[in-house]
C-alpha cells in the first residue's frame, strides 16, 4: 500500500488522540499487541499496523474491518510497554463510524430462537460496540 | 469451626437473574456456608455492560455510578457495616462499576457532570470488589475447613477470561499469570490445570452477530484445556459461561470429534464441595451436563 502524507497528518492524529485519550505518536512499533490479539489472525491490518497508519496521518484506516473485531479484551493494553491502551484508539475509529449512523450489527438477522438464548450481557455489548 | 459473621451489599446483574442462575443461586447458598450474608441492593439497575471507552462519553457513567449511589444512599448503616464494599460476581458488572466508580473519584469535571445531571451532592465511595477478592481475604484455610465432600480427581481450568484481570490497575489478580481461582480450587480439593489460554478472550459478545468467530475462539480454549488434561472449566463470567457452554451445541456439530466438558461458575463448585443439595448447585442452568463427570468421579 503506497502511503501518500498530506499536509494533514497531524490533525487526524491529534483527533484520535483527542477522542481516545491516547498518544498514539509514542507507539516503536515492538508488535507486541498484533502478537497478543487473539483476533489478529482474523484482521485486516493489525494492531499495531493500525497505530502506524494513525501516526501517518491514514485516515482510510477507519474503513478497516478490524476496528469492529476488537472486543476490548485489553491483551495488548496489559503488554505494551509504551502503556498505550490500544482498545481506546480502536474504539475512536469505531466511534468515527458509529457517530454517521454506520453499524456494523443487523439484528434483524439474528433469529428469534438465538435472541432468546443469547444474554442480555452480549446483546448489550454487541449494540454498544457495533451500533451506529 | 465457627466463621466470622460478614454482611454485604451484593449487586446481582441481569445474567445471575436469567441465563446464569445457578451462579446465583451457588454463590448465596455457598457464601452463607462461610458466615457471609448477601444483601441485593435494592432497585439495581443496568451496570452498562462495556466501560465507556471514548473521552468525551460521558452519558455511559451514568448506569453505573447510579448503581454505585444508590448502594450508598439506601442504607448507610450498612454502608459502614461492609466497609464500603459492594460485592459483584459477573466479571462484566465488576469491570464496568468499578471503573466507572474510580473515574468519577479521579476526574473532578466528569463528576460534577454526572452528579450535577444524576442530581445528586455526594460522590461514590462504594470500593467494588469481586467476590474471589472476599474468598481471598476470608483465607483458604478457612475455606479449605468447610469442605466436606473433597472435589477429587477434578482437573479443572481455572478459565479468567479478560474482564477479571485487565486492565491491570483494577484486576482482581496478576493480569498475565493469575492464581485466586487455582488457590480456592485446590482448597475444594481439586487438581489444577494450566493453559496460556486461561486468560484469553472466549469471543466475547460477537456470539451476537459472529457467531462462528465466538465458536472458533471458545474451540482454542476447550481444545487446549482438553490436550492438557482437564476434565472440567471454572470461570466467574456468564459471558464466558455462555460461549464455552452453550456454543459447545454449535462447536460439537461443526467438529463432531469434539467431547463436551461441563464449564462451571466457581460458586457451583464451592458450593459441590460443601456438600449443599441440589437447588444450592444450579446445575440446570448448564448446557453441558456435569452429571456424568460426577457420576464418574462419585461426587
Amino acid at each position: 500500500m503506497a502511503i501518500e502524507l498530506t499536509s494533514d497528518v497531524k490533525g487526524f492524529r491529534d483527533k484520535i488522540s483527542i477522542l481516545s485519550g491516547e498518544d498514539v505518536s509514542i507507539c516503536y512499533q515492538c508488535g507486541e499487541c498484533s502478537a497478543s490479539c487473539p483476533y489478529s489472525s482474523e484482521m485486516d491490518l493489525l494492531p499495531s499496523t493500525v497505530i502506524r497508519l494513525i501516526q501517518l496521518g491514514q485516515k482510510e484506516v477507519v474503513n478497516s474491518q478490524c476496528i469492529w473485531l476488537c472486543s476490548t479484551c485489553l491483551s495488548c493494553f496489559a503488554r505494551c510497554p509504551q502503556g498505550i491502551d490500544i482498545a481506546k484508539v480502536m474504539e475512536a475509529l469505531r466511534q468515527l463510524n458509529l457517530r454517521k449512523q454506520k453499524s456494523n450489527i443487523d439484528l434483524s438477522k439474528i433469529s428469534r430462537e438465538e435472541l432468546n438464548r443469547i444474554p442480555q450481557v452480549a446483546l448489550i455489548a454487541s449494540l454498544r460496540k457495533l451500533m451506529g | 469451626m465457627k466463621f466470622s459473621k460478614m454482611k454485604l451489599f451484593m449487586f446481582p446483574g441481569c445474567a445471575l437473574k436469567t441465563t446464569a442462575k445457578g451462579f446465583e443461586v451457588s454463590a448465596l447458598s455457598s457464601a452463607s456456608c462461610l458466615g457471609i450474608e448477601l444483601i441485593e441492593l435494592p432497585n439495581w439497575n443496568c451496570c452498562g455492560t462495556v466501560h465507556p471507552l471514548s473521552t468525551d462519553d460521558v452519558m455511559h457513567h451514568l448506569a453505573p455510578i447510579r448503581n454505585l449511589l444508590r448502594a450508598q444512599e439506601v442504607d448507610y448503616d450498612l454502608f459502614l457495616e461492609s466497609e464500603g464494599k459492594l460485592v459483584t460476581f459477573c466479571s462484566l458488572c465488576f469491570n464496568t462499576l468499578k471503573r466507572s466508580g474510580i473515574l468519577i473519584q479521579q476526574d473532578t469535571e466528569k463528576r460534577t457532570i454526572i452528579t450535577n445531571f444524576l442530581e445528586k451532592k455526594e460522590k461514590p465511595q462504594f470500593e467494588v470488589i469481586n467476590f474471589l477478592e472476599i474468598l481471598r481475604d476470608i483465607g483458604y484455610d478457612t475455606i479449605k475447613s468447610a469442605v466436606k465432600k473433597p472435589l477429587k480427581g477434578f482437573k479443572i481450568l481455572p478459565y479468567y477470561g479478560c474482564m477479571l484481570l485487565r486492565p491491570k490497575e483494577i484486576g482482581i489478580d496478576d493480569p498475565e499469570n493469575p492464581q485466586v481461582m487455582e488457590n480456592l480450587l485446590t482448597a475444594l480439593g481439586a487438581e489444577i490445570v494450566d493453559s496460556p489460554y486461561k486468560t484469553k478472550c472466549c469471543g466475547s459478545y460477537h456470539t451476537v452477530a459472529n457467531k462462528k468467530l465466538a465458536m472458533k475462539l471458545s474451540h482454542k480454549i476447550l481444545n487446549d484445556s482438553e490436550k492438557n488434561g482437564a476434565n472440567a472449566l471454572a470461570t466467574s463470567c456468564p459471558l464466558c459461561a455462555y460461549n464455552l457452554d452453550n456454543l459447545q451445541r454449535e462447536i460439537t456439530q461443526a467438529h463432531p470429534s469434539f467431547h463436551e466438558i461441563p464449564i462451571f461458575y466457581y460458586t457451583q463448585l464451592m458450593a459441590l464441595s460443601f456438600d449443599l443439595n441440589d437447588k444450592s448447585l444450579g446445575f440446570d442452568s448448564n448446557y453441558a451436563d456435569p452429571k456424568p463427570l460426577l457420576k464418574k468421579l462419585g461426587l
